[in-house]
């Protein structure tokens, strides 16, 4: 049987999706987009492809967050829906 | 409407979710994506390539017309964000602060403007004062980071990681400067005109290696008839070849990546921001 740590991460994951759909705030979506791709990361070492995941450490929780920051910064911080 | 989207929305996972159900098992050997072309791949790369991470051997080699056009994609992706918001109007109103009193003057004549130097220097309108645990550490954490960039793209062929992710790394490495000294600091150090020769530079030399090979007499992008111009062993060529194209990869990264951030954080002026 596998360790089902697999299954935490994926939980996580969907927590952290529907969150930042949810939440307002949208520097807390982009915090928790962040969050988001830094799970999907550690899904990737799971499962064994850790070129892909050092991918998604490097472009998806650390470089599009200061993307998404810096275009909050110049728009606005709240959304209207 | 919401009640109709939500429904669609629920009905196409359901969909998606019935499809997945006819997958095969994960790592299953006798899974169509395994059968053709994989074995040959994991049995005969190290014999071919000499390089010990047959991800990046597949990347950049088998599949090199494939990443070729990537690094264009990255390439257009910068451009189209230059073409888009970068604005050359000058500023109508300048901040500038007397640093010896700290006083901030607030210019609205465009014409006129101070000397800065010792006396006078730049203000932003968004202003927040650097902070000095942030800069002292960002200062001694940014070579480390640029090293460890470096690190990544030559070792792409032995480790995960390579020119992308390496480009990345030390692209954000200069987004850290802007952010923890301000955009003035790095705007300064690294010329927009010189970060738009870096992004073409690396298109060119990823594009330039394949018509070096046409030209050595092999196929495009076929690193074995590189044999002549590089030094080592013969049997590693193709490494070294796949060395080549990823540096290319990874400066043309590294300044798309700073490209972008500068010109979203400022609207195209360049001027300030985070």
């Amino acid at each position: 049987m596998h360790w089902p740590i697999d299954i935490v991460v994926l939980t996580f994951v969907i927590f952290c999706a529907i969150a930042a759909l949810s939440v307002k705030d949208l520097l807390a979506t982009a915090i928790l987009f962040g969050a988001y791709s830094f799970l999907m990361c550690l899904l990737w070492t799971i499962m064994g492809a850790v070129d892909v995941a050092f991918t998604e450490a490097s472009v998806g929780a650390g470089v599009s967050t200061v993307f998404f920051v810096a275009a909050i910064f110049r728009t606005s911080r709240r959304t209207k829906d | 409407m919401r009640v109709i989207a939500f429904i669609i929305v629920c009905l196409t996972g359901a969909l998606l979710l019935y499809g997945t159900t006819e997958f095969p098992d994960w790592g299953d050997p006798k899974s169509p994506a395994s059968l053709h072309v994989s074995n040959y791949y994991i049995e005969k790369t190290y014999e071919d390539t000499h390089a010990p991470n047959f991800v990046t051997a597949v990347v950049t080699d088998y599949r090199g017309f494939d990443t070729m056009f990537e690094t264009a994609v990255i390439f257009t992706a910068g451009l189209g964000c230059f073409l888009l918001l970068r604005d050359f109007r000058e500023k109508k109103e300048h901040y500038y602060q007397h640093i010896p009193t700290g006083v901030i003057l607030h210019l609205k004549d465009e014409k006129k403007s101070l000397p800065v130097g010792k006396e006078f220097g730049y203000m932003d309108k968004e202003w927040v004062p650097p902070d000095l645990i942030n800069k002292t550490v960002c200062r001694i954490l940014i070579p480390f980071i640029q090293i460890y960039a470096l690190y990544v793209v030559a070792h792409g062929d032995y480790s995960p990681g390579g020119g992308f992710q390496g480009g990345v790394i030390f692209g954000s490495s200069l987004i850290l400067l802007a952010i923890s000294y301000d955009l003035k600091t790095l705007v300064k150090r690294i010329k927009e005109r010189l970060l738009g020769i870096f992004a073409a530079l690396g298109v060119l030399i990823y594009a330039g290696t394949g018509v070096l090979c046409l030209f050595m007499g092999g196929n495009f992008l076929d690193y074995g008839k590189l044999a002549p111009l590089l030094p080592g062993h013969s049997d590693h060529i193709r490494a070294y070849g796949m060395l080549v194209v990823e540096i290319g990869v990874g400066i043309a990264v590294m300044a798309v990546m700073t490209i972008i951030y500068i010109n979203i954080v400022s609207e195209g002026r360049h001027d300030e921001g985070l």
